[in-house]
């Protein structure tokens, strides 16, 4: 790992270090899911309690990385403009995302996405997701 | 019963200014003070109790206390976003029903237009213990898009279009030309409203709100005050407040906290939508009014847009007069806080001192309601209904 990456991760795990595993697997390209082994279900965002349960026995489990648009935004007044959006994940939970590597118009409910991984404000890679034109359907 | 219609309302004041460049926040948190009280016949000596939300400077009920020389006995500085005067009012009722104080201040001001934040477009400053930061961080999710997104949902889920809610702003519009105050006073038709820009797909610059100076404030007191004062009696029936979280992202984009917190004030006013004669509805965006109205029980889900396109929100002749000093969507909404001026417009009302334009008919029974901070990511939502006594 890049030392600037590693630095990246240890100050976002500074403040909140119970996600530096989220980081880690994120800067290798894993998309991790924070999922409750007592319920059984991931939830997003990442907690250290369940929010559907409140059990604190939490697991990082590999995310399929797939999913459909739930709602899309296209921040218009954005130089330039980009896509705000929830994508509802084939494994449950909708989490607030970009949709990026696609044509801003031509982005609609229920389009299938997967998971593509750009890097964020801190350098970190950070989960956005792309049309998934291999998908079925 | 926490409420149990033994807290009155007995001063409301909205600050005129819409741009306050030359008048600091504490300054202008004092000036809404003093007009409350002035407006109930009360001074800051009269004052034990002191509730204000994160507006306040140090966004804690202590500097202001301090600046205003307060002495206090019960202090409330709960922040739930743009409706925290309205948990106020209820936790004030609370407060009072309680013992813990008998006249009880709520301020609430801001000057987000000179200070230059246009918080639609922008994000807002970064919480670095927000867990949820490092996200939001690199998504971008400004209040435009992420409003543009239940929007979309909404239109998805139930066909509900741009000129319905267009009708929103239009329907604001034409109250807001009787304010002298209102920062846009001018009507709009729908046309005028589809016409402006998109600022984020789903939102229109119409379906946004004003950014504006100002604030308000009132005050509450127990019956025994309100009647020895010669204001009209007007007092809380029924209070809800909530946060509506995020669920773990099991979520459902086209519903809000409106849903439990005016379930909790309906059940306790025992009163039902049908027996509102007046609502202010906060109106950050055109779709919030949409979604509150269906949550809320004065339409079904999915049926708000259809509601409001018949005109139903526009007063002398529609179904449920809303808003009727213009709104967030062309009168005020000061610190980008919406809460209060619902509160205030719900007041005058009820005393029968709205524009006499736009004065409901024997209006004895009203509800002011809204949400906090943004939706999508937990948003806080508070409902009062207030009645004439
Ligand atoms: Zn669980």
């Amino acid at each position: 790992m890049p030392d600037a990456t590693s630095a990246a991760i240890d100050a976002l795990a500074a403040r909140h270090p119970e996600m530096r595993p989220f980081w880690e697997a994120a800067a290798e390209g894993r998309f991790v899911l924070a999922t409750c082994t007592a319920c059984g279900r991931p939830h997003w965002y990442p907690r250290s309690v369940c929010p559907l349960c409140g059990s604190t026995d939490i697991d990082w489990r590999a995310a399929s990385g797939r999913g459909s648009i739930y709602s899309v935004s296209v921040a218009r007044r954005a130089d330039p403009p980009y896509a705000l959006a929830y994508v509802t994940l084939a494994e449950g939970p909708t989490m607030m995302t970009n949709i990026v590597d696609c044509d801003l118009d031509a982005l609609a409910i229920g389009q299938p996405v997967r998971v593509i991984f750009r890097p964020g404000p801190t350098g970190l890679p950070i989960p956005m997701f792309t049309p998934d034109r291999g998908a079925d359907g | 019963m926490t409420v149990n219609r033994q807290a009155y309302v007995v001063g409301a004041f909205e600050h005129p200014t819409r741009n306050a460049p030359d008048r600091s926040v504490a300054k202008l948190h004092a000036e809404c003070a003093l007009g409350a009280l002035a407006d109930a016949g009360l001074t800051l000596a009269d004052v034990d109790g002191y509730f204000c939300a994160a507006d306040a400077p140090g966004a804690n009920p202590l500097w202001m206390a301090d600046y205003l020389n307060l002495k206090l006995r019960w202090l409330d500085g709960t922040d739930s976003g743009g409706c925290s005067y309205l948990v106020h009012l209820a936790h004030a009722a609370a407060a009072i029903a309680a013992g813990h104080c008998n006249v009880a201040l709520v301020t609430l001001a801001g000057r987000p237009r000179s200070e230059g934040l246009s918080i639609g477009t922008q994000m807002r400053a970064a919480d670095p213990d927000r867990p949820d930061e490092p996200f939001d961080t690199a998504y971008r999710p400004t209040i435009a898009a992420v409003y543009g997104l239940v929007a979309r949902r909404h239109m998805h889920e139930y066909g509900t279009t741009p000129e319905q809610m267009a009708w929103v702003k239009v329907s604001a519009s034409r109250h807001a030309q009787h304010n002298p105050h209102a920062f846009l006073r001018k009507p709009v038709t729908v046309e005028d409203v589809l016409a402006s820009p998109v600022i984020a797909d789903g939102i229109r610059r119409h379906d946004c709100c004003v950014i504006t100076d100002g604030g308000g404030a009132v005050v509450v007191t127990r019956p025994e005050i309100a009647r020895s004062l010669d204001r009209p009696l007007v007092r809380l029936a029924g209070a809800g407040e909530t946060v509506w979280t995020q669920n773990g992202g099991y979520i459902d984009a086209t519903r809000s906290g409106a849903e439990r917190s005016g379930a909790l004030a309906f059940a306790e006013a025992g009163v039902t939508p049908g027996d509102i004669k007046y609502a202010s509805i906060y109106d950050n965006f055109t779709i919030m009014v949409l979604i509150q109205l269906e949550d809320l029980g004065f339409s079904a889900k999915g049926t708000a847009g259809r509601f409001a396109a018949e005109g139903n929100l526009i007063a002398g002749q529609g179904r449920l007069p809303w808003n009727t000093d213009g709104g967030g969507l062309c009168n005020n909404h000061p610190a980008n806080r919406g809460g209060m001026t619902k509160l205030i417009e719900a007041v005058r009302q009820l005393r029968g001192e709205a524009h006499p334009a736009l004065q409901v008919a024997n209006c004895d029974l009203a509800l002011a309601c809204g949400p906090g901070r943004v939706m999508g990511n937990g948003h806080g939502h508070a409902t009062v209904i207030l009645e004439r006594e």
